[in-house]
């Protein structure tokens, strides 16, 4: 009885093993054949490997995707973080009339459909003659980063002892000073979490960009790899070395600090 | 003295204003700018005929809106949405259930499977949706194949490209994107739940079942909730994958309501139309979003 409920226990996680798996497998071994082998045998995983598609990836301008996605989501994410801490602290420490109203305003904005604020932006965004340029995207990136993160470093915030902070008083730091110096530190696992969320999800963002960046040299790695698709549809192998490629970053973050990403992952999850 | 006193306590309300200022202005003026001010535009945009590029607007009161409700294809969209949405409910988060639970029970290799088993959310929407336009291309894709070597190559088609199976094949997708983050999120409400009830439950009897649908489905209510709400949410709004797999197609089998709204406003130029969908996009995902709150309400007064 128990060596069945076993097998099938293993049989069903075995089952889901492949369905998550092979996909990626299939990524990654078709990236590493050449045109013919993977035409003699477009699903199988084994053959003659060779990293020409990635040579080809790169020579074609892969990096310019990759370099555009870096400092869009490095910019983004390192603003986000300065900005919800500020306002995090003073909505968690401090009291004013409109504590509460802007922490609810912030809770809202977890629940705006992202596309109904399409238009007014790509307006908004011409109108400021930042059409087609990578800083086009940096307000709309800290403004959809905002209401998670706030929230977060708020509930995460009101956890910290007030001593702390009267202490530093005591010793005549100024808001600001105690700020820096003595809650800032204290909030940084929080950051930690708050910042692998955000940068998830920057570096996965594709409609923003599609609306709000026409030129090639200014595409983020979400664009360009829709740009690849387009260009070589015949060279399979291409494509799955530069999808191989996109996906790099956050498998490498994964296997490093697995708790780290799944936290910030479900870090969305949260209740106001 | 007491002049003094009041002067402090003045300057101390000044430096404290100019402190909330300063920290919390630029962030709110981002976050008004970006996401507060869009949506009154929305709605104010979709009161007029207007390509967005030239300066002149004609107002039409609620005529889009009238169209809209003339317009086959936006229900189609609508359809799609309330589709997947149930599609997303009534299967993502079911089977995160059932993996979550999968992983928690003591076999060999769990770390293993529980790595892969999170990947296919760490991939770009982007990336996803290329990847399983090859998964399902009609020639060499691998689905025909595998199809093909069980020797059932009746059933062989090109997935997207016909009306009858496109949607499935994208819901399918969505769902091996989404499965790894409920199966997560009920992992850690899994993990909430104190040993000593199951244990207790055990040693009074109760079946696996019983125990799972009295004790633990209980216990995990707020987690499903909140899953259902993401699920919801997110289905309604729900555009990238659909649009870099099938832009809505193949006659709009595939269309919803975001894929819609972007080619009024992006490939036709009918920016006023295209603001009147996203507002219904806007209001739907509001009424969602307070029907499952409230029902929330209701069924934790109820004390299930």
């Amino acid at each position: 009885m128990k060596a069945a409920k076993s097998v099938i226990l293993y049989a069903l996680a075995i089952l889901w093993l492949v369905i998550a798996g092979y996909p990626y497998a299939y990524m990654f071994a078709t990236s590493l054949k050449d045109q013919s082998g993977f035409f003699r045998d477009p699903t199988g995983l084994i053959g003659k490997y060779t990293l020409d598609s990635y040579k080809l990836v790169f020579e074609l301008g892969l990096f310019r995707y990759f370099a555009n996605s870096v400092i869009i989501s490095v910019i983004c994410v390192g603003l986000v973080i300065i900005l919800a801490c500020m306002v995090s602290y003073c909505l968690a420490r401090m009291r004013f009339f409109l504590n509460r109203p802007l922490y609810f305003i912030f809770i809202a904005g977890m629940m705006i459909p992202v596309h109904t604020t399409l238009i007014p932006v790509y307006i908004l965004t011409r109108e400021m003659g930042l059409y087609d340029q990578l800083w086009a995207l940096v307000g709309p990136y800290i403004a959809f980063s905002l209401p998670v993160s706030v929230i977060i470093l708020t509930q995460f915030a009101r956890e910290i002892p007030g001593e702390l902070e009267e202490a530093a008083i005591m010793d005549g730091a100024g808001r600001t000073r105690t700020f820096v110096s003595v809650i800032l530190p204290l909030l940084a696992p929080a950051t930690a979490t708050v910042g692998i969320y955000n940068f998830i999800h920057i570096w996965n963002e594709f409609v923003f960009a599609l609306i709000l960046i026409s030129t090639k040299a200014r595409m983020t790695l979400p664009l360009g790899l829709r740009e690849f698709y387009a260009e070589f549809s015949v060279n399979v192998p291409g494509i799955m070395a530069a999808l191989t490629l996109g996906s790099l970053p956050l498998l490498i973050a994964y296997f490093i600090s697995q708790e780290k990403v799944v936290s910030g992952i479900s870090a969305g999850a949260v209740k106001g | 003295m007491a002049g003094d006193a009041a002067r402090i306590r003045r300057q101390n309300k000044l430096g404290k204003g100019l402190f909330l200022l300063f920290f919390i202005g630029p962030a709110l003026l981002i976050y008004a700018v970006y996401n507060i001010y869009p949506i009154f535009a929305t709605f104010y945009y979709s009161l007029f005929d207007w390509t967005g590029i030239q300066a002149e607007k004609t107002f039409l009161g609620l005529e889009n809106y009238a169209n809209l409700m003339k317009d086959r294809v936006f229900f189609r969209s609508l359809g799609n949405n309330v589709l997947l949405v149930f599609a997303s409910v009534f299967t993502q988060i079911p089977l995160g259930l059932a993996l979550a639970l999968l992983l928690q029970s003591k076999i060999k290799g769990m770390r293993f499977f529980r790595t892969v088993y999170f990947l296919p959310f760490l991939m770009s929407t982007v990336a996803i949706a290329i990847l399983w336009m090859f998964i399902y291309n009609p020639t060499f894709g691998v689905l025909n194949g595998l199809l093909s070597d069980l020797g059932l190559q009746s059933l062989q088609r090109s997935w997207l490209g016909e009306k009858s199976t496109a949607m499935g094949a994208v819901i399918a997708t969505i769902c091996w994107q989404f499965v790894p983050f409920y199966m997560i999120l009920l992992r850690a409400g899994l993990t909430g739940i104190p040993e000593e009830l199951l244990e207790a439950a055990r040693i009074d009897g109760c079946t696996p079942w019983r125990t799972f649908t009295r004790i633990t489905l209980p216990l995990l209510m707020p987690t499903i909730i909140t899953s259902a709400t993401l699920s919801t949410i997110g289905s309604l709004k729900y555009f990238d994958l659909i649009f870099v797999m099938t832009e809505g197609g193949p006659d709009s089998a595939t269309e919803l309501m975001a894929t819609y709204m972007y080619k009024q406003a992006f490939r036709f130029f009918s920016m006023g139309y295209a603001s009147a969908i996203s507002s219904c996009m806007f209001i739907l995902a509001f009424i969602a979003a307070v029907a499952i709150l409230s029902l929330d309400r209701l069924r934790s007064r109820g004390g299930y």
